[in-house]
């Protein structure tokens, strides 16, 4: 049995069926071969999966496809527009807010959504808004310097 | 080219990283490819009576389901083996999958490939497995005790090895006429390394060539590749490919030669297609290897001037249920060989006995012994300072092996080839601004012992890394070299690609060994190609582990380099009509020297190396230079860090208020990357301090299986550290280089608990061991 979905993923409309059990995280990565989301738990905890649903931060790990119905999903391949990066993407480089990577796409999902909550966020704000998503690699400290450097550019 | 070294230039690893088309070995997805999924046993210890595969086997869109019976009828080795030996060490055999019994929860016993990755973990549910449960231990202590469940029946008394180092009776004789003593007995908690990405196979035979190829998590494909071939498939090693695509994280956890990528191979070979395993996180705290895990008992003498006199160290080490590839070495050779600290001790005696547990194998985790012999050590300093009436300080200043003392001989094995300690503790000083922190905490405890308590914590470490020279490792067991290899291959445009047997996971090899050759070959960073992690591509390599990369692994391309600029000298002689010896090599320029205007480009040199038309008689064409480097030493790091904490003694919850680290780890080629390495192991290590903990039942269930139970740290736990070097050249590499990426993991977490039981004092509490839960410490508070 399937269910047929149709959604629109980083401004682009998809039509598709999918099992109604299928994951979010797997119809993105596996159907639509976008794999910036990664999966590192199966218990919502660790963020590497998190992307925007209608512009909030959300962990695809722990939605079905089948409730992205009529959803607008924006990925990490979404977020750089006509070839520019986005600030967040252009923080974590300048800063080195990332290591392995593997966490970075989620993260800078979930410092987007903070962003435009909080424009100008203090270093306990970015990591209050941040603490669904961990990282391994970089200890956090450049993480909330990048955070910080995207939000002066954005303002 | 002037200026690239010590330069902190971004990372060219991001570009891919940020905008998610760096390829993981998930991201994969290839043509026919089947999806594996791993049956594994949730009983410590059973003895498997039966397997039925029927049901799985007809479930639709399963493929094959394999057992151990599959292993022995495709007639390979179907092993896991240790690849360090030690005397006497015991090594009971660890199959691929278990086929009659199974000794921790996560063991393999069977494999369900399908088309597509739910019907596979659908299947492998339905395979029924008859388990008789049999008795388990799980705690290291506990294993050791008389009557306690065999885990082997050829390890009696769960005892896999029993090592000790240094000389006992001069350590008797230092307690006897001491005039200070202190003692501990300690847990140093297990581990779980969690690299964020779970650990991930995809194998793909091709009969018709008859070559394997596994993408798979690896810190090191070629130690992969030659475990694999020789103790696993049993398939000749040229004829299978590793590689490793992006790898997200590692932390020594993909060191290591697991059963479940060698199952993934042996269902491709079978089935002669693509299948592709990825672990849950359920499944990775099951089964990749732990890390630390002891149970330690220690004790330091010292003089009436402060003096130590003596160190006296016996410790239960836990490797598991199975040894794991390095698991021996890690707590002996990378153990006991550092108990001298920064300190000159002139007796030392460390005893370990390996023993096995109903539990996940237990092997190198960022660190890797180091953290475990430097929390032995700083601990004891601690308490030290207290006995002695000398303080944190000067305990440890009045015992640092002196400036003028290298190199410097311990009583452990290890020589220190350099140091100068002092300058570090007291830069550290500086930055916290101790004198203040000493009088606000005075005021806390003047009042009446307010709730909110403050502590200072010191943690002055050494380690050993940059493994290692391949004799002396070797000597003590290791069933590998330790060198590391680099092919620099200069293009005929003057370009430059290098191939490192070095296999980054979010290190940044790629930025930072394009700088040591631009510094070294007059060439820009962008005209260097790092090609790294595929055996096909690159030459045999030990991989990224131990701190080692640049030390050992970007000295292998500097004398890359340095042979290119020799033979590029030969040339352009020719070329200029002048004798190699009066050439001068300076920024990408062969020139004669005296005479400026005679020159030629690195770009010309390599043309006419290639065309080889007007060329030397007695040189090959070509300007290319494979460097397999063997360090002649270790290398030492070391620093001090400074934390400080606010206690709550009504609830037991812990603040970090600052945490200082000024560490030594030579010269520094990217000081942005060197901080955020730093920065990863002390979250690491403060991690291990204050939360992180993996807990086995009585029973060898692992209660915290998933994120849900353990607690690693995340962003609003922590605070931005303060962070500063000292530079003491590594005397014997031709970087001077020393490595970066244990050493916060290995200073904090002494660090940490110093300050905590600093905070304490005016409680009487002397220890606790880690992690350091609200509970723990309140108790600690509370007790009699």
């Amino acid at each position: 049995m399937t269910v047929s979905i149709q959604l629109e993923v980083n401004g682009k409309p998809v039509q598709a069926e999918v099992e109604p059990r299928r994951l979010l995280v797997h119809f993105l990565r596996e159907d639509l071969g976008l794999t910036g989301a990664n999966i590192g738990c199966e218990t919502s905890l660790c963020g590497a999966c998190t992307i925007l649903v209608d512009g909030n931060a959300v962990k695809s790990c722990t939605m079905l496809a089948a409730q992205a119905d009529g959803a607008a999903v924006t990925t990490i391949e979404g977020l750089a527009r006509n070839g520019e990066l986005h600030p967040l993407q252009d923080g974590f480089w300048e800063k080195h807010g990332l290591q392995c990577g593997y966490c970075t796409p989620g993260m800078i999902l979930s410092a987007n959504y903070l962003l435009e909550q909080n424009p100008s966020p203090s270093d306990e704000e970015i990591r209050e808004g941040l603490k669904g998503n961990i990282c391994r690699c970089t200890g956090y400290h450049n993480i909330v310097e990048a955070v910080k450097y995207a939000a002066e550019r954005m303002s | 080219m002037a200026g690239v070294l010590g330069t902190s230039i971004k990372r060219r690893e991001d570009p891919a990283l940020i905008t998610g088309r760096g390829k993981y070995t998930d991201d994969l997805l290839v043509e026919g490819m089947a999806h594996a999924a791993i049956v594994r046993s949730p009983y410590a210890h059973a003895r498997i009576r039966g397997i039925d595969t029927s049901a799985a086997k007809t479930y639709p869109g399963v493929v094959a389901v394999l057992t151990a019976r599959d292993v022995a009828a495709a007639g390979i080795p179907g092993m896991v083996p240790v690849g360090w030996l030690l005397p006497d060490l015991k090594t009971p055999a660890h199959p691929m999958i278990a086929a009659d019994t199974v000794r921790h929860v996560g063991d393999a016993v069977a494999v369900v490939v399908a088309e597509d990755r739910y019907v596979a973990r659908d299947a492998a549910e339905r395979v029924a497995v008859d388990y008789e449960p049999l008795d388990a231990v799980a705690d290291v202590v506990a294993a050791l005790e008389d009557g306690a469940p065999t885990v082997h029946d050829d390890a009696p008394g769960n005892v896999a090895f029993d090592w000790e180092i240094g000389e006992k009776d001069p350590v008797d004789a230092a307690f006897a006429q001491a005039a200070h003593t202190v003692e501990l007995d300690l847990r140093n908690n297990r581990l779980i390394p969690h690299a964020i990405e779970p650990r991930a196979a995809l194998a793909s035979y091709d009969s018709s060539t008859g070559v394997m190829t596994i993408h798979m998590t690896s810190q090191n494909p070629h130690v992969h590749r030659l475990l694999m071939t020789l103790a696993s498939l049993g398939m000749p090693e040229h004829k299978v490919r590793i590689v490793a695509p992006e790898v997200g994280g590692g932390f020594g956890s993909k060191i290591h030669h697991y059963a479940d990528e060698a199952i993934v191979g042996l269902c491709s070979l079978k089935l002669d297609r693509p299948v592709k395993w990825t672990a849950t996180r359920t499944e990775t705290n099951l089964t990749d290897a732990h890390g630390r895990d002891h149970s330690t008992h220690c004790a330091m003498a010292f003089d009436g001037d402060g003096r130590i006199t003596g160190l006296r160290v016996d410790t239960k080490a836990a490797m598991g249920a199975y040894l794991s590839t390095f698991a021996p070495a890690v707590p002996t050779y990378l153990y006991g060989t550092l108990m001298s600290g920064q300190y000159d001790i002139p007796a030392i005696h460390c005893h370990v006995t390996g023993v096995f547990t109903h539990t996940a194998p237990v092997d190198a985790y960022r660190g890797a012994g180091r953290p475990e012999a430097t929390f032995v050590v700083e601990r004891l300093m601690h308490l030290a300072g207290e006995a002695t009436g000398l303080g944190p300080i000067e305990v440890r200043k009045r015992n640092f092996v002196p400036a003028d003392a290298f190199p410097y001989q311990t009583q452990v094995a290890l020589a220190y080839d350099s140091g100068n300690y002092g300058p570090a503790m007291d830069r550290a000083l500086e930055m916290i601004g101790y004198d203040d922190l000493c009088r606000e905490q005075a005021s806390r405890r003047g009042n009446g012992n307010g709730r909110r308590q403050m502590g200072i914590g010191f943690s002055s470490y050494i380690e050993a890394c940059g493994l290692a020279p391949s004799a002396v490792v070797g000597s003590l067991g290791a069933q590998a070299g330790q060198w590391e290899s680099a092919d620099v291959r200069v293009h005929p445009t003057g370009s430059v690609t290098v191939y490192t047997g070095s296999s980054s996971h979010g290190q940044g090899h790629e930025t930072t060994f394009s700088q040591i050759v631009a510094d070294r070959l007059g060439v820009a960073p962008e005209a260097v190609e790092v090609i790294h992690g595929d055996t096909d591509l690159v030459q045999f390599g030990m991989g990224t582990y131990g701190s080692r990369s640049a030390a050992v692994g970007g000295s292998a391309i500097a004398g890359s380099v340095d042979k290119i600029i020799e033979k590029g000298k030969k040339i352009a002689a020719h070329l200029l009509e002048a004798a190699a010896e009066d050439l001068e090599y300076e920024d990408g320029s062969f020139r004669v020297a005296g005479s400026p205007d005679r020159a030629l480009g690195l770009g010309d040199v390599a043309l006419q190396a290639y065309l080889a038309h007007n060329y030397p008689d007695d040189l090959e064409p070509g300007l290319s230079a494979t460097t397999f480097y063997d360090p002649a030493n270790f290398t030492y790091p070391f620093g001090t860090h400074v934390c400080v904490v606010e206690v709550d003694t009504e609830t037991g919850s812990i603040e970090l208020l600052r945490y200082t680290a000024v560490d030594d780890v030579g010269n520094v080629i990217n000081p942005m990357i060197v901080d955020g390495q730093l920065h990863g192991g002390l979250a690491q290590g403060i991690g291990q301090a204050l939360w992180e903990n993996a807990v086995y039942d009585d029973s060898g269930q692992l209660v915290s299986g998933s994120l849900m139970d353990y607690a690693l740290p995340k962003i609003h736990n922590l605070i931005q550290f303060e962070l500063d070097r000292t530079t003491t050249p590594c005397p014997h590499n031709p970087l001077g280089v020393k490595g970066v990426g244990e050493a916060g993991a290995i200073a904090s977490p002494p660090a940490v608990v110093n300050a905590v039981v600093d905070a304490l004092k005016p409680f009487g509490v002397t220890h606790i061991d880690m992690p350091l839960t609200p509970e723990k410490v309140w108790r600690a508070v509370n007790a009699d």
